[in-house]
């Protein structure tokens, strides 16, 4: 027996956990998607091999480009920009920051991820609701404001989710940017570099490994939001916020049309991997 | 899942068989009379506890009548929707398919389609109790195929609500009664004149209510006109009653006589219009379902004593005041048998008992339902159990129910999108109707349509 077989077995438990809970489903929803299966009525009892019809059904479907649009823009507003970006901002800033200033923000930032997903979405729904804390604290400064979930949905749902995952990002830079060395960072000093040029040329390719998996951590999590954006908004007004989960629950619940449901299921899953396939290339290892 | 199926089959067989052995060497030989375990499926969420309490007196009498039978409550703790959804999923396997389900007359047709219920025709022909359900409820409980699937437990009604110190204000009446959609909307006028703070008329509209926008809105006013929905199997696409019905939105929508579509769309319309507006007087008419008292009794959500003083009550008129004058739809639940059940007379007999004169009218009472038996009806405990009972029960001649078939939640949902894009502006009547005869076409195809 070679050796790699060998090595193998430590592992062969989790590899079956895993593709019986992971894999499983995954496999179960890319064939149910091929199926007209239905929750009730009469495909309930018998339900058929359709092939690509509810692919063909999609692509027929005017609420479905508009659903992968809204995905993407949310996912790229509030994961790729947003959490990561804001959450790399504040690891910087809080490492220089004096200690109870650092405590108290940190606290701050970690208490909307420590939220239930629930809690955190009537909050926000709170703070954004016609009549809510934003609209208050704008009155009071004398400006009247807008119906944000009614007349900016995805403007609403896009600043909650970064409310709600900055800390996430957060957490995950501030170990990064503990690891840089800080010799690296002074022979950039000492050479002229300024902030912004040591932060580009030291800081970022040191911690690009960092950047990669949490940018990858942040959009698939993002990618599934569901309960955020239905509490805050239903998906409406109209189908203005329906991303890809909602569009998808409402057709396989509301509709009992499970088999379209898992097609959208499926168009989720490669949405993911296009985003991760990019992230792998675009900040891979290149000498290390 | 074809092939999970057979592979099920083939190994349950010969299980069975070995299985079966034993027990039957342990039964004391009685069909139907050993042991037996009776699993009940219901909902139990937040407020809603009456389904629960009752079965578990139930439970209890069944028991004890029965010795021997075990009933297995299972409560599921779900909201509305999720409730269809977890039920359904029961309902796919043989393992955990309940043998009486709390079922949603709006699920029955499609449910019957799936295979998941049983018909009751041959046990209710002989349940003298039968008779005393009333004709209309107890077309809810069919399936497409015309036979009987639920039990009705109670119904409820829609009409029109209104606060009297609001109509005052505007010179009408304490018994203010219209007669056809222009009556409304001269109120409607009436309030705003009166008071321009008020919102005039209520009713719901568009996605975020659902259901509601649907039953309590647009359906109130289609059926009122003379047209209908579906017939013989069709829907009916093209109606003149159809661009009416999304006329009267428009009018009340862009006059200003309804909330502004921002608060018409908001997800908690439906409580700030039962707990706080008709409350305060903030809107003058509301277009809402029987039960909204159940909110206003000292157990609800926003106690109001005085309610019954304040808050008068009208049928809906159709549209323009043709026979019979008034119009209604119901839904409601029943109970329903699973079609895999085991032990179908025991099942059916717990059925019986559930939905006895006694557990009826308790469950009508404590739950704010429409009576739907006769008997519970004429109850001095029912009648006087809330004083728009009589009201809401008498217009149970009227009602209709809706075509729930398994294409119906797309359907509702299409009707939801005309209704929005009109409210909004959108889109006229015309235009709005007919993207939805497009989208329904496309739902049903074409072979299952016809022209209005």
């Amino acid at each position: 027996m070679s050796r790699g077989a060998a090595r193998a077995v430590p592992l062969a438990p989790a590899v079956a956990l895993l593709a019986l809970f992971m894999l499983g489903p995954v496999v179960w929803s890319f064939y149910g998607s091929f199926t007209n299966t239905a929750l009730t009525g009469p495909t309930a009892a018998n339900p058929e091999w359709i092939g690509l019809g509810n692919y063909a059904g999609l692509l027929a479907d005017p609420d479905f480009p508009k659903s992968l649009w809204l995905t993407v823009v949310f996912v790229f507003a509030s994961a790729v920009v947003g959490q990561n970006v804001l959450g790399l901002a504040l690891a910087g800033l809080l490492r220089s920051a004096v200690r109870p200033v650092r405590s108290i923000a940190s606290t701050v930032v970690v208490a909307a991820w420590v939220l239930p997903e629930i809690v955190a979405a009537f909050a926000a729904y709170a703070f954004f609701h016609a009549d809510g804390t934003l609209n208050a604290m704008l009155a009071g400064i004398g400006v009247t404001g807008p119906d944000w979930l009614y007349s900016t949905p995805m403007l609403a749902v896009v600043l909650a989710n970064i409310w709600r995952g900055t800390a996430f990002s957060m957490m995950v830079y501030s170990a990064a940017l503990a690891e840089v060395p800080p010799d690296l960072t002074e022979a950039a000093q000492l050479d002229g570099a300024n902030g912004a040029q040591r932060l580009a040329w030291v800081t970022l390719p040191v911690i690009r490994r960092s950047i990669s998996t949490n940018l990858m951590l942040t959009t698939l999590q993002t990618l599934s939001v569901f309960t955020l954006i239905y509490v805050m908004t239903g998906g409406g007004p109209g189908t203005d916020s329906s991303t890809l989960p909602i569009l998808a629950y409402q057709e396989a619940f509301k509709f009992a049309q499970v088999g379209y449901g898992t097609a959208i299921a499926t168009v989720m899953i490669v949405v993911g991997g296009v985003f991760s396939v990019i992230y792998i290339r675009a900040l891979r290892p290149e000498v290390d | 899942m074809r092939t999970a199926s057979s592979l099920t089959r083939v190994l349950a067989a010969p299980v069975t068989v070995a299985l079966a052995l034993p027990l039957a060497a342990c039964g004391t030989g009685g069909s139907g009379s050993g042991d037996a375990t009776i699993t009940v499926a219901y909902q139990k969420f937040g407020n809603f506890t009456q389904a629960d309490e009752l079965f578990k007196n139930v439970k209890a009498d069944y028991e004890e009548a029965n010795p021997g039978i075990t009933v297995e409550l299972v409560p599921i703790e779900a909201a509305q929707n999720d409730y269809f959804t977890k039920l359904a999923l029961m309902n796919r396997s043989p393992a955990t398919a309940p043998d009486v389900m709390y079922e949603d007359t709006y699920m029955i047709k499609s449910d019957v389609e799936a295979g998941y219920l049983l018909p009751l025709d041959d046990y209710l022909a002989e349940w003298d109790e039968w008779d005393q359900f009333v004709d209309s409820a107890k077309q809810a409980g069919l399936g497409d195929d015309g036979r009987t699937y639920g039990v009705p437990m109670g119904t409820d009604t829609r009409g029109l609500w209104f606060n009297k110190d609001v109509l005052a204000e505007a010179g009408l009446p304490a018994d203010w009664a219209p007669s056809s959609w222009d009556d409304i909307l001269e109120a409607a006028r009436a309030i705003k004149q009166s008071d321009p703070d008020v919102i005039p008329f209520n009713m719901y509209s568009g996605k975020p209510m659902g259901e509601a926008s649907v039953m309590q809105g647009f359906e109130m006013l289609l059926y009122g006109t003379g047209d209908t929905l579906y017939e013989d199997g069709r829907w009916v696409l093209g109606s003149q009653g159809f661009v009416d019905s999304l006329e009267f939105i428009e009018t009340v929508f862009s006059e200003g006589l309804a909330p502004t579509p921002q608060q018409a769309l908001d997800t908690n319309i439906g409580n700030t219009v039962q707990a706080e507006w008709l409350p305060d007087g903030k809107v003058g008419i509301a277009l809402d379902g029987s039960w909204l008292p159940g909110n206003w009794l000292e157990s609800g959500v926003a106690p109001w004593p005085e309610w019954s003083e304040k808050i008068g009550t009208a049928a809906m008129p159709t549209q323009n005041g043709a026979a019979p004058g008034a119009v209604s739809m119901s839904g409601g639940w029943t109970l329903a048998v699973g079609a895999g059940t085991e032990v179908p007379d025991e099942a059916f007999e717990f059925v019986a008992t559930a939905l006895n004169r006694e557990n009826s009218l308790w469950f009508d009472v404590a739950n704010s339902q429409i009576a739907v038996r006769t008997d519970v009806a004429e109850d001095p405990e029912y009648t006087e159990s809330n004083p728009t009972t009589g009201f809401f029960t008498d217009l149970v001649d009227v009602t209709h129910f809706r075509p729930a078939t398994s294409d119906y939640p797309q359907v509702s949902n299409a009707i939801m999108v005309a209704m929005e894009s009109v409210m909004t502006g959108q889109q006229t009547p015309e235009e709005a109707a007919a993207v939805y005869d497009e989208t329904v076409a496309g739902i049903v195809g074409d072979e299952h349509t016809t022209q209005g």
